[in-house]
């Protein structure tokens, strides 16, 4: 088995046993890299001496001894929305194009305080806006298992390097599906954790009410070791909520007995490509097996989730994206007269089109005469969905259903058709907007050999839940290897 | 006759809080320093920072609402104010619309005829202030300073109460004198950390609504603002008297100059699209919480007031002056409790104090001499080591520049000369060579005799004790 195949663990397990070393990883995923990068386009900025020379002193302080956890020396590939200290950090927009922050994010450092080594920043939607990475200014990324279609987004291109094995896990970031989407797309694993368990300092604001951080990752059981790294009590973020339960990889137990999932009905209606339908309920048929208590419930305001969350994102995106403004970094204008047109030409030459129809969108919500119609009622559709979680999470200890109603769809298929695209959000929408935690799994392929996902919701909290549901379910072994990995 | 008019002013005063660090971070929130060396991530907004409430901005703002008289929202939240100018580098201002800390208060003022009246308080928000922007002409730049961003203000919003500029003034001393007390805020106008925006209408007297009002924008002083006040009542009176209509519109205020001009309109005006701000969390203030700020309220002016009186035995009229500014009465507080003669103290600060204040141009937060100093003056002219003209010339340096009064007395030979033997010795030169002032003043002529003691005085630098110097000339004459 070569040295890519290992999950994070694994590799961790053999670096420290002195097997194998931080910098053969890292040249191996280099390697790799530069094998596949032009056709897939995974990352906007890898710096092949930075990584090999960052590995390096991995390696050093993993032999002194200074350095002993389970990710120590693993190559990692963060997504470009989170700040990394002296790395170009673009958010695939063409107004941070030369963006270098002066801090590194929370997660990321937990993650380099942990002995994992930073590979690169990988591609995504623009601003994360967007399903399919096709909105990035940096080109788009392709599909691993397919390269006629798209990897899914916003976190496209954490989601493919992970399933290309041009990195050993990734992190992205999930504000309406996210990570869980693309994930699905390219058959890795994921987490989408409970609002306020990961900071969200130093990850560039999309939704910040909905913004949460989560690995993309080979198993689960990586998954649940990267979650233990990169959850902490951060005081520089306000919304951060001090755990005492952080200890994920304790929930990794082949065993589901009695565990109660619930499968919202609503989620299996209309608009759902039946092969993903029945690769879902055939893994719920498989935890059922394993004795698991599965049952079809009303889950309810399925329908209001979308609507609500595009006013709720926008609102909140308009806002958190006035800062780029040509001002003080980013890009300017080359020609300008005056202070507004310098804003104006400035903001209309670095945004792209999905995130103009965002901003767009966000400000009419939140302006005068037009709040309490769209922006209020969102909120309160916001509460009422949470509302309709809790009953339901009174009777389930987990709820199962699709991560997206298809497979990735070709590229270029999507742009054309916004509300189209965010009607693919259907799934993941009412887990942001609820703050719940999620995990996705992969559950077969449908006939073209695209990847599905599974998706398990938990409470609030209840992040081991999912982690045992989804560990048991693994262990069956329908997971597959994506094939240009092989 | 023409029609009587009445003004109907409401205020929006913006102070800078006292805190050691900026609203949201953990900056220095200290005046002046390098351009932008009070500054982080979040302070200048770059992306990925997040905002993280500075408790004590809260605590000031409950005291200064509680001492105002205000009602307190337990459970407020901070909102998000959108507009685009380079000063605020986020492009947004974290302020208070829905929920503000404190609401529905008052503050007493007293009128010109010696009344009382109460000017409504319609609510204390909390925001963070902007940058400042540097415009260079000579190079066709503006550049920006970021120190100033990110210091936290309240915003006291009074309801349109007022009815002059007497009031006007009358209700910005109280509120500042208010916020002193409570160590909120040092309330200086010229630093900007006490800026106010004047809201303006008028209307026939007895009519039932309100005129269009016009807002002028961060007047730099209380006499500013009362000049202002007075034009612009005369301009909209005007106006109305001309058949035109007052236009709502936000006007600047030229002092120089004295007369505003327009700056924008009400059409112009931006929309800030307010929403909750999602990077911070509901603020919940507990029953405790606000009891252990009621608990820590320090004494008030009306108390200090009643207080000089009872325990210092002072009038009325004096511990009215003396607690007319925190300032004056921690001086004088400090320094009675060092030398215990409340009566000296007062004196010197009523008097050669006020005068040198109005004589600079200064405020009684600016005084900066120690309570020690004054001491040991009082000490010097109570023990006769020095007599009243110099200790005049020796408070000025103490004023100034906070001398040490016992060296700079020993070091200048300033004390008096009380040795009897000394003086008389130049008394007697004195006669001797003033025969003419010495037949005059057998002659009965009582001028020569005032003649006589300023040339002992001039003769001993005017150090000499003047009683004595009085006793031995008589003897000698």
């Amino acid at each position: 088995m070569g040295i890519l195949e290992l999950t994070a663990v694994e590799l961790s397990a053999k670096i420290r046993a002195g097997e194998t070393t931080a910098v053969e990883a890292m040249q191996a995923v280099i390697e790799q890299i530069e094998k596949h990068e032009e056709s897939l386009n995974c990352y906007v900025t890898f710096d092949k001496e930075a990584a090999l020379h960052a590995a390096a002193e991995v390696q050093k302080k993993i032999e002194s001894g200074e350095l002993t956890g389970p990710l120590a020396g693993v190559p990692v590939a963060i997504k470009d929305n989170m700040c990394t200290k002296g790395m170009l950090t673009t958010c695939s927009s063409k107004i941070l194009y030369n963006f270098v922050p002066t801090f590194t994010s929370e997660a990321v450092l937990n993650l380099e305080q942990a002995g994992a080594v930073i590979i690169g920043k990988t591609n995504m939607d623009e601003f994360a806006m967007g399903s399919t990475t096709e909105t990035s200014y940096y080109g788009e990324t392709k599909n691993p298992w397919n390269t006629q279609h798209v990897p899914g987004g916003s976190s496209g291109g954490s989601a493919a390097a992970v399933a290309a094995q041009e990195c050993f896990f990734a992190l992205g970031s999930d504000t309406g599906g996210s990570i869980r989407q693309p994930a699905s797309y390219c058959g890795v694993v994921d987490m989408k954790p409970t609002y306020g368990t990961v900071s969200r300092y130093g990850l560039v604001a999309y939704g910040s009410s909905l913004d949460q951080i989560g690995p993309l990752c080979k198993t689960v059981t990586d998954c649940a070791t990267i979650m233990e790294v990169i959850a902490s009590h951060d005081k520089k973020d306000s919304t951060s909520i001090a755990r005492e339960d952080l200890d994920f990889t304790s929930a990794l137990v082949d065993d589901v007995k009695g565990l109660k999932i619930g499968i919202p009905r609503d989620y299996f209606g209309q608009g759902l490509d039946p092969e993903v339908k029945e690769a879902v309920l055939a893994a719920a048929k498989t935890l059922e097996e394993k004795g698991a208590v599965v049952e079809e419930f009303e889950l309810g305001l399925v329908d209001y989730a979308i609507p609500a969350y595009y006013v709720i994102a926008a609102a909140e995106a308009s806002s958190n994206l006035e800062r780029f403004d040509g001002v003080a970094y980013g890009y300017r204008t080359e020609s300008y007269e005056g202070l507004h047109n310098m804003y104006k030409k400035s903001r209309s030459e670095g945004f792209g089109a999905e995130v103009k129809r965002r901003i767009m969108l966000g400000s009419f919500v939140l302006s005068s005469g037009y709040y309490d119609a769209y922006y209020l009622k969102a909120l309160r559709t916001k509460a009422l969905i949470k509302e309709e979680f809790n009953k339901a999470f009174a009777s389930y200890d987990v709820i199962l259903g699709p991560a997206a109603p298809t497979t990735a769809p070709k590229l270029g298929a999507s742009l054309s058709d916004p509300i189209k695209m965010y009607l693919g959000d259907i799934y993941t929408i009412s887990v942001n907007l609820a703050g719940l935690p999620s995990i996705c799994v992969p559950c077969g392929q449908d006939s073209k050999g695209l990847p599905i996902g599974l998706q398990l919701i938990g409470d609030c909290f209840q992040e081991k839940n999912i982690i045992r549901a989804a560990y048991a379910y693994e262990q069956t072994g329908h997971f597959a290897k994506c094939p240009l990995a092989e | 006759m023409g029609k009587q008019y009445e003004t109907v002013i409401g205020l929006e005063v913006h102070v800078e809080l006292a805190t050691k660090t900026k609203i949201f971070c953990a900056c220095s929130t200290e005046f002046g320093g390098k351009p932008n060396s009070h500054t982080c991530p979040v302070c200048t907004g770059m992306p990925g920072s997040l905002p993280v409430l500075n408790k004590q901005v809260v605590e000031y703002a409950l005291a200064v609402g509680l001492a105002a008289n205000c009602k307190i929202h337990q459970y407020c939240k901070f909102d998000r104010k959108n507009y685009f100018y380079p000063d605020n580098p986020q492009n947004y201002q974290i302020s208070q619309l829905y929920l503000p800390i404190c609401y529905e208060g008052g503050i007493e003022i007293e009128t010109k005829d010696g009344g009382k009246k109460t000017i409504g308080i319609h609510e204390i928000h909390m925001e963070e202030d902007a940058g400042k922007l540097v415009h260079d002409d000579w190079e066709d730049v503006s550049l920006v300073d970021y120190n100033r961003s990110g210091v936290p203000l309240i915003e006291i919003v009074s309801e349109p109460d007022m009815r002059s500029a007497e009031e006007v003034i009358a209700y910005l001393e109280k509120l500042r004198m208010l916020i002193q007390y409570l160590g909120a805020s040092d309330c200086k106008m010229q630093e900007g950390s006490m800026r106010a925006d004047v809201n303006l209408s008028v209307r026939e007297v007895g009519a039932a609504e309100y005129g269009t009002r016009t807002e002028m924008k961060n007047i730099g002083s209380f006499k500013a603002i009362a000049r202002a006040i007075e034009n612009e009542t005369a301009r909209q009176i005007d106006l109305i008297e001309s058949g035109e209509k007052v236009v709502q519109e936000t006007r600047r205020w030229n002092d120089e100059q004295g007369y505003s001009y327009a700056m924008r309109s009400k059409e112009d005006a931006q929309d800030y699209r307010y929403f909750p701000e999602p990077d911070l969390v509901p603020i919940v203030i507990s029953d405790e919480w606000l009891e252990s700020i009621r608990a820590k309220q320090p004494e008030l002016q009306p108390q200090k007031l009643e207080r000089y009186q009872a325990e210092f035995g002072l009038p009325a009229y004096d511990a009215g002056i003396l607690t007319s500014a925190k300032k004056l009465a921690d001086v004088f507080e400090a320094t009675t409790e060092i030398c215990g003669k409340p009566k000296k103290v007062s004196n010197w600060l009523m008097g050669e104090t006020m005068r040198l204040l109005k004589e600079k141009n200064m405020d009684p937060e600016d005084l900066s001499f120690s309570p020690e100093n004054l001491a040991k003056l009082i000490e010097l002219t109570e023990a006769g080591t020095i007599n009243g003209t110099v200790a005049k010339e020796v408070f000025e340096l103490i004023f100034a520049e906070n001398i040490d009064p016992d060296a700079y007395v020993e070091e200048h030979g300033l004390k008096t000369v009380s040795d009897e033997g000394e003086l008389r010795a130049t008394i007697e030169q004195i006669i001797k060579e003033n025969p003419q002032s010495v037949e005059d003043y057998h002659s009965g002529k009582q001028k020569a005799m005032g003649f006589l003691v300023g040339q002992t005085m001039k003769a001993t630098g005017g150090k000499a004790n003047p009683g004595l110097v009085n006793k031995i000339l008589k003897e000698l004459l």
